[in-house]
Order: C-alpha cells, then structure tokens, then sequence
C-alpha cells in the first residue's frame, strides 16, 4: 500500500466536517468562556475585566448558588442509587424467559426516549393533590402531600419523575446481562451455588463495567438537570429545586449578567470534570474487565 | 436461552421453566439427584412449587411495573381529548364524545403548525445531513492514516463529556455576531459536521469490517471514497439505522439551545412551543390544550421508536459497553 505525502494529509479533508464545527462551536466558545468568567459582560458593550471577582462572588456572595449545589447533591445521591437499583431489577426480571417480554420491554423503555418538555408538562398534572401519583398512593393508604407546592415534597416529585425515565439504565443493563457467558452459570452450578451465590459471584461482577457505565452518565446527567425544573417546579417552592443549571440559565439570560454565569458554567464543568475522573480512578478497585486481568 | 441455560443442565425434563425459576430448580435438585436418585418426586413438587411461585411473582412484578409506566401516556391522551369541565369531574375515566376540537382548535389558533414545521426542518436536515457526516468523519477516523488521528480521535471523545452548557453563553454571542437569533440556523448549523457520539459508535462499527474488503476493493481501483460508499457504507447499515434514530430522539427533544436563541412565536420549535400554554400567553382553557399539543409533540417519537426499537436496543451493543 503506498500512499503520497498528498494522500496522507488528505486523509483530514474527511474529518473536516466535524473539524470545523469542534473549532468553530466547541474549542473557540470553550476558551472563550474561560476569558467571559473572569469579566463583567452584559450582552451589549465591551467584557471588562475583574479578575476573580466572579468566583468570589460565587462562593462568598450568592446564597441561590451554595443551595443550588446542594439540591443538585440531594438529587445525586437519591436519583442515582434509585435509579440504578430499580432499573437492575427491571433488567434481571425481562432477562427471564418471560413471554410477551418485547412488550414490558418497551413499556420500561419508552417513557425515557419520550423525556422533554411535554412530559414534564404531563406530571405536573399527575403531581396535583389530587392527580393520579396521590391516588395511587391513597390505595396503599397514604395521604399524599401537596408535591409542587411544598418546600418539602417538589425535589422528591423530580426524583419520582426520573424514575419513570430508568428505561435507558434498564436498556444498557439488558444488553450487559445478555452478554454474560452461559459457561459462568454452568460452571456455578456445578460448585453448587444457588441464586443468590449466582447473582453475588457471576451477574454483579460481570455486570460491573455497565454498572460503572450507566454511574457515569447518570451522575453527569444529574450535573445537566434542566427542564423539569423550569418546567415542573421553575426552581421552587423557595429554591427548592433550583439546579446548577437553571441558576446559570437565569444569571447569563434573564439577567444577563454573562461573565458571572460563564463562572458559574466554569464551576459547573470543573465539577462534573473531577466527578468524572475521581469514578476513572475509583473504578480500578471494582469494575471487572473481561481477559484484562489475564494481562 | 440465558440464565435458563445453566439451570436447566440440570433440571429434569421441565423445559418450560422460566429462568430465575429454573436456576432455583436446578440448585436445589441437583446435588441430591447426584448423591441419591431416589426422592426426586417429592422433591420436585416443592421445587415446581417454588418455580411457579417466583414466575408468577416475575409476572405480576412485570406486568403491575408495565402498567405504571404506561399510565401517564394513557392519562396523556385522556386529558387530550376532554373538555374544560370534564378535567375536573373525578368520576369520568374516558370522555364521550372525545373532543378533537381540542386538536383542531389548537392548530388552528395557535401556531402550532409553525412549531412542527420548524422542529421537523431542524429535524430533518440534523438526521440525514449528521448521520451522513457522521459517516464520513467515522471512516476517516477508522481507516485513514492522517497525522494527528489518534489524538484528535481523543479530542472527540472528550467533547462527550463537555456538556453545550458550558460553553452556552459564547456560543450565543456568536450566533448573535451572526444575526442568527431567532432563526433555525443555530440549530442546524452546529451539528451539520456530524455528532460525537455518532462518529465514535460508527467508527467503532467500521472497525470491525475486515480491511481485506478494503484492499480487494482497491485492487479493483476503487478510491477511497469509492470505498466508502461502495464496502464500508453497505456493510454498516445496522450502524446507520441506529445512529439516525437516536439523532432524531436528540433533536427533536432537544430544549435548552432552541429557549434561548429562539423568540418570536412562529419561530420555536414544539418543545419551547408547548410553555406558551403554561405561561399565559394564552389564556382559554390551558390543560386539555397543552395535552393535545404534547401529544403532537411526543407521536412522532412513538412511531419512530415502534418503526426502530430494533436500532434502539442494538445501540447499546455497537457501542461495545456490554458487559
């Protein structure tokens, strides 16, 4: 195979497409932003420059902040436990051979390819005190609170909202178990374990690189929450679902007030960063990679 | 044939177990039917016994958790074909006379049909105009030798973790310098090089095709680009199909970019659309109206996701994360 100095480089003309665009609405807004945080912009006139005023102002001044990070907390640590349990459940109950199981399937699936603005819209009016969430839940006995209009209850509303959205978790953990090899079960049964033993030494540890997958993406997307707070609750009642995101999206276009939410936007991607990277080097402890031990 | 496999090696002729049911079968029989073939009947009556208990358990948890899920839709379309009063009557499940009026009414006053115009152009051109860019960018990455591949091959992953927030506001100002406010070009233009996780599930897909059909082509004096299209592409369409539809997902979905740069009324797309009857721009009768609007907003997904569900599940194997 022999290919000209002109082939080689030509070879970029077929990534160009996205070159251009990575150039053009990703690297330069990415460095931009960099400089707009440590500015006073406000949409018209010049940015002018003070320093680190901005990050100042964010962990001294701006109370909104402090407890939009703390709810955005609340909702990680309940949101992603639950979802990732629930959907596990979902997952290894379709993973039977169950009949009709195509139609579960997409019943668990469907509400999360449908997530937007309309059905956020749609459980506002399940939320109501007297909607459909507070009557199923008169069934069983309780009586439910008012969800939206209480301090209390909006942030556990969204929770319950997202679980209805575990259908991408339940997809990736369907596909991960149909993945196991039969020969790990086979040779299980033989040593004699049970179920339990089964699903404890051969399911979970084959399971972990997609446990650790639908972790990531599930707590970056808690970072990203966005329309169902503007929708549902629009941050309310009193800051009780006001997120990351739409404290940003009220600083840099409601205010307009541009270099401070290019710091809060700054703060918002150093946090999902380390959230990253601190699961990349905590998974070496307990994500099992299939023939990478055998290295 | 999955968990059931291991279990039924060693259940006795019950081939209809189900597998939690089997596996449980199978752990519990099998040691004694080893050590002792003798008690077998009495045994697998408990056993059968239990079997049916956690598959019918399997049943009723599938079945009551389907239920909940599909409820909210079914409440979705109930409320869109009510009347004002007919929302608040406690003791009326279905609405006859549906009322269609709700959609006709809607279409009619509002500009609805605008919204579904722009969210299908915007759409449209995302799917096929990405995904085919996608493809081109994918193969790039998967067969040309070009300096710097890898390390923009890295570059591209790690946009997948940059989420638009980020770098919303400069990306506004520039849209603003290009007297793109208010108009659909913000949202089309941006993805027109293809998307990241779109080029990286193709690229991943053309690397498993043999590069011997590469070479059998070039001997045949195919270009590059004639390979492409006349190996690479053909072999890939699973790939393709599955990349399109969850491009279509996105952009139709998508809400946070199309809030801020669009404005006027005949302008958004369907998801910013459907807040004009929650924030009193309109003032009739605002559920069974929203209702109606979120169902033309959510059909489109539905259908395409019956049409693809294939491509949907696949996606999650392409991308080689199963376990």
């Amino acid at each position: 195979m022999r290919t000209t100095r002109w082939q080689r480089w030509s070879g970029l003309l077929f990534i160009a497409p996205w070159l251009i665009t990575f150039l053009w609405f990703t690297l330069g807004p990415f460095v931009a932003s960099i400089f707009l945080s440590f500015t006073n912009y406000r949409f018209i006139g010049l940015p002018e420059w003070v320093g680190a005023d901005n990050y100042v102002r964010l962990f001294t001044d701006d109370a909104k902040f402090i407890r939009s990070i703390i709810n955005t907390l609340y909702y990680t640590a309940v949101h992603v436990p639950g979802i990732m349990v629930m959907a596990f459940f979902v997952a290894i109950l379709l993973n039977q051979k169950v009949k009709g199981q195509p139609i579960y399937r997409t019943a668990f699936y469907l509400p999360s390819v449908t997530a937007g603005v309309a059905t956020a819209y749609l459980w506002i009016l399940l939320l109501q005190p007297n909607g459909l969430v507070n009557q199923f839940l008169g069934l069983v006995g309780i009586d439910g609170p008012n969800w939206l209009t209480s301090s209390t209850w909006a942030m556990p509303a969204l929770i319950l909202m997202s679980f209805w959205g575990l259908g991408t978790t339940m997809i990736i953990y369907l596909a991960a178990l149909q993945g196991i090899p039969q020969h790990l079960y086979e040779a299980a049964s033989v040593d004699g374990a049970g179920v339990i033993r089964k699903m404890w030494h051969v399911t979970v540890p084959m399971m972990t690189p997609a446990i650790f997958l639908t972790a990531v993406l599930q707590i970056i997307g808690s970072w990203q929450v966005f329309t169902q707070a503007l929708i549902v609750t629009n941050g309310g009642p009193r800051d009780s679902t006001l997120f990351i995101l739409l404290h940003l999206y009220r600083t840099g276009f409601e205010y307009f007030q541009m270099g401070y939410a290019s710091a809060i936007a700054w703060v918002l991607f150093v946090i999902i960063l380390v959230f990253t990277v601190l699961q990349f080097g905590i998974a070496r402890r307990w994500v099992y990679y299939e023939g990478a031990s055998e290295r | 044939m999955r968990h059931s496999v291991a279990g039924r090696a060693h259940t006795t002729g019950t081939s209809a177990a189900t597998g939690l049911g089997a596996t449980l079968g199978g752990s519990l029989e099998s040691p004694q039917t080893a050590l002792s073939g003798k008690p077998i009947t009495v045994r697998s009556t408990s056993v059968r016994v239990l079997r049916a208990l956690t598959r019918t358990l399997t049943y009723l948890v599938l079945l009551g958790g389907s239920v909940m899920f599909a409820i909210p839709f079914v409440y979705m379309v109930r409320w869109s074909f009510m009347t004002t009063g007919q929302v608040y009557d406690p003791d009326l499940f279905w609405p006859f006379p549906m009322a269609w009026e709700n959609y006709t009414y809607v279409w009619a006053n509002h500009p609805v049909p605008w919204w579904l115009l722009n969210s299908s152009v915007v759409t449209f051109i995302g799917v096929v105009v990405g995904t085919f860019s996608s493809c081109v960018v994918a193969y790039g990455f998967a067969r040309l030798d070009f300096p710097g591949n890898r390390v923009l091959f890295i570059v591209l992953l790690s946009t997948m973790m940059l989420p638009l927030h980020v770098t919303i506001i400069p990306i506004v100002i520039i849209f603003r310098e290009l007297n793109w406010l208010d108009t659909l070009w913000p949202l089309i233009v941006p993805g027109l090089g293809g998307g990241a996780f779109s080029i990286f599930v193709l690229r991943q897909f053309f690397m498993t095709i043999p590069i011997e059909l590469d070479e059998a082509a070039r001997t045949d004096g195919a270009s590059r680009i004639g390979i492409l299209f006349r190996v690479i592409l053909p072999l890939s369409k699973p790939a393709i199909a599955t990349v399109a539809a969850l491009s279509f997902i996105a952009n139709w979905n998508e809400f946070f970019l199309p809030l801020i740069v669009l404005n006027s009324p005949e302008r958004i797309t369907l998801p910013v659309g459907l807040r004009y009857f929650a924030a009193g721009q309109y003032t009739e009768q605002l559920h069974t109206f929203q209702m109606a609007v979120a169902m033309i907003a959510v059909m489109p997904i539905i259908v395409v996701f019956f049409f693809a569900q294939r491509q949907f599940v696949r996606g999650i194997t392409l991308t080689g994360i199963k376990g």
